[in-house]
């Protein structure tokens, strides 16, 4: 277990338990947090799980793929610290992980 | 007997009707809402079922849609392993089997397709297969492993992710095509040259043109499959992959207009105002294309979803969406948007020999489709280019040395 925060972009906080090897998208999902739409179920192919990564989690969440790269490329309002959160995987070292939702994902 | 509450009522327990369900509520909808479903199962993901999951990359957890406990905290009465038979529409009620009748101001039929069968000798072997359920893909799991043969019915994309996934478990593969190519349903005839050349090289047998006679076997199992002229091809687990017809009888029998598929308008209404149908059962309007078409994907299923729950709770209706679709097979991420519909050239972006390009499908300077290999970035504006009708220059287009972004410019 690793305790995620994820904060909607309304500012309301959850604070989850998320099970280690579940990615940060599939922690949201399972818990019905609102935000995070994953259409294709985390195989990094729609960009509809985007989030913003907390500054001082940005290196401990890894390096991100060709792939995810450039799908979030595309994605609306990308900044530095955005990530796909299907391809973030937690782990004990995330415990603590804050990460933040765009206005949509849309 | 009937029961008094009324309120939406969901035919049908899969990827749509989960998804309509809970947009229902998240959009402020507070009447009642029942869904029935065959399946033992509360609504989960099928495109894993043929890729990670069948890899074993995924556990059954990650399937669901939603966890078990959002149904009823979400004040969704989910029915399962019911189905529903006859629909009453002057009444407004459905029949469930085993005698149950709901009542329903709204009803929303998102009963999905079942996998083509094969009215042929041997079918009813243990050991064929279809995929389409959880339960089908345990089947599929079970005989897959090392050493084990699979042979594939089909050529579909269904069945290419099967095939990767048999190899990935340590089992050997062939495709048997009635076509002079596989994939002929869905892709171009580079995409099924560069799909049939990748699945090769790591040892997968192909058979095109090949009409399957019969399935044989021993002790009631299947060990080979007869084509006509008289080979066959030995096998342990043979699947079926032939397409899916849609589960549209519920609704024809109400006297609801289908044609391969129920027919819907933009706001997925059928012809009686208090009747909605999404998902892969459905024959819709595709604006972009000024036809109408069954599509059979995720993204179908969430678009159609948005737009009944929005004409149910009286909100503005979405913007029309671009259709997409996705494939895994060993490394190679495949996205396809759009419908190559009118099509009078197709372009190339990229090295197929490197397994990074992108096939356009154009009607003079618009792009009507992309397929996409391990090149997202293609995809992505494709889709985008696709939904805004922009022209594009070819030239430019073909040209690698001018990224995706630039090219729209
Ligand atoms: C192996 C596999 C891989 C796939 N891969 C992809 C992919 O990579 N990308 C993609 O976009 N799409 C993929 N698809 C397609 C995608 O899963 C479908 O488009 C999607 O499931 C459609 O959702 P639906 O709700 O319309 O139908 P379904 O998910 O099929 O749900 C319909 C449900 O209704 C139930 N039902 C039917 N009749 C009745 C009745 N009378 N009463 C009660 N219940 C009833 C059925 O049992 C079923 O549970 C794949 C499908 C399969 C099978
Ligand atoms: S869920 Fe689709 S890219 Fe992450």
């Amino acid at each position: 277990m690793a305790k995620v925060t994820y904060v909607e972009h309304s500012g309301a906080e959850h604070v989850i338990d998320v099970k280690t090897g579940l990615s940060v998208m599939e922690g949201a999902v399972k818990h019905n947090i609102p935000g995070i739409d994953a259409d294709c179920g985390g195989a990094c192919a729609c960009a509809t799980c985007h989030v913003y990564v907390d500054e001082a989690w940005v290196a401990k969440t890894g390096e991100k793929s060709a792939m995810e790269e450039s799908m979030l490329d595309f994605a609306e309002n990308v900044e530095p610290t955005s990530r796909l959160s299907c391809q973030i995987k937690v782990t004990d070292a995330l415990d603590g992980l804050i990460i933040r939702m765009p206005e949509s994902q849309h | 007997m009937s029961e008094t509450h009324s309120g939406t009522l969901i035919i049908g327990a899969g990827h749509a009707g989960g998804t309509v369900a809970a947009l229902l509520r998240q959009y402020g909808y507070e009447a009642p809402i029942a869904m029935v479903g065959e399946e033992p199962l509360a609504p989960y993901q099928r495109p894993p079922l043929s890729k990670a999951w069948l890899k074993g990359e995924a556990d059954a957890d990650s399937l669901a849609l939603r966890p078990d406990s959002f149904y009823a905290e979400a004040n969704i009465d989910l029915v399962l392993g019911v189905r529903a038979t006859t629909i009453h529409r002057a009444a407004k009620t459905a029949d469930l089997s085993g005698g149950r009748t709901l009542p329903y101001e709204t009803l929303i039929i998102a009963t999905g397709a079942r996998a083509r069968t094969l009215p042929i000798p041997g079918a009813d072997l243990r050991g064929v297969l279809t995929l389409r359920s959880a339960a089908d893909a345990e089947a599929l799991k079970a005989l897959l492993g090392p050493g084990k043969r699979l042979a594939v019915i089909g050529g579909g994309y269904i069945g290419l992710e099967a095939t990767a996934s048999a190899l990935a478990l340590g089992g050997s593969a062939v495709v048997l095509e009635r076509e002079p190519r596989i994939l002929a349903r869905v892709s171009c005839e580079a995409l099924s040259t560069f799909f049939t050349d990748y699945h090769r090289a790591r040892g997968v047998a192909f058979e095109v043109n090949a009409m399957v006679e019969s399935l044989e076997g021993a002790g009631g199992h299947v060990t080979g499959v007869r084509l006509a002229g008289g080979r066959t091809i030995a096998c342990d687990v043979a699947l079926i992959g032939v397409g899916a017809p849609p589960n549209e009888e519920i609704a024809r029998d109400a006297g609801l207009e289908c044609a391969g598929g129920i027919v819907v308008d933009e706001h997925a209404r059928t012809a009686d105002p208090a009747i909605f149908a999404i998902g892969d059962v459905t024959k819709r309007p595709l604006a972009l294309y000024q036809r109408s078409f069954r599509l059979e994907s995720v993204a179908n299923a969430l678009e159609q979803a948005r737009q009944a729950a929005c004409a149910i709770t009286g909100r503005p209706a979405p913007a029309q969406e671009v259709t997409w679709n996705w494939s895994d097979q060993y490394d190679l991420k495949y996205q396809f948007a759009g419908m190559p519909f009118d099509v009078d050239d197709v372009l190339v972006r990229g090295d197929m020999a490197a397994a990074k390009f992108a096939v356009f499908h154009l009607k003079g300077d618009l792009i009507q489709a992309v397929e996409a290999v391990n090149a997202p970035a293609e995809f992505m504006m494709g889709k985008r280019l696709i939904g805004e009708r922009r022209p594009i220059s070819r030239e430019r287009l073909a040209d690698t040395t001018i990224s995706m972004k630039e090219v729209a410019a």
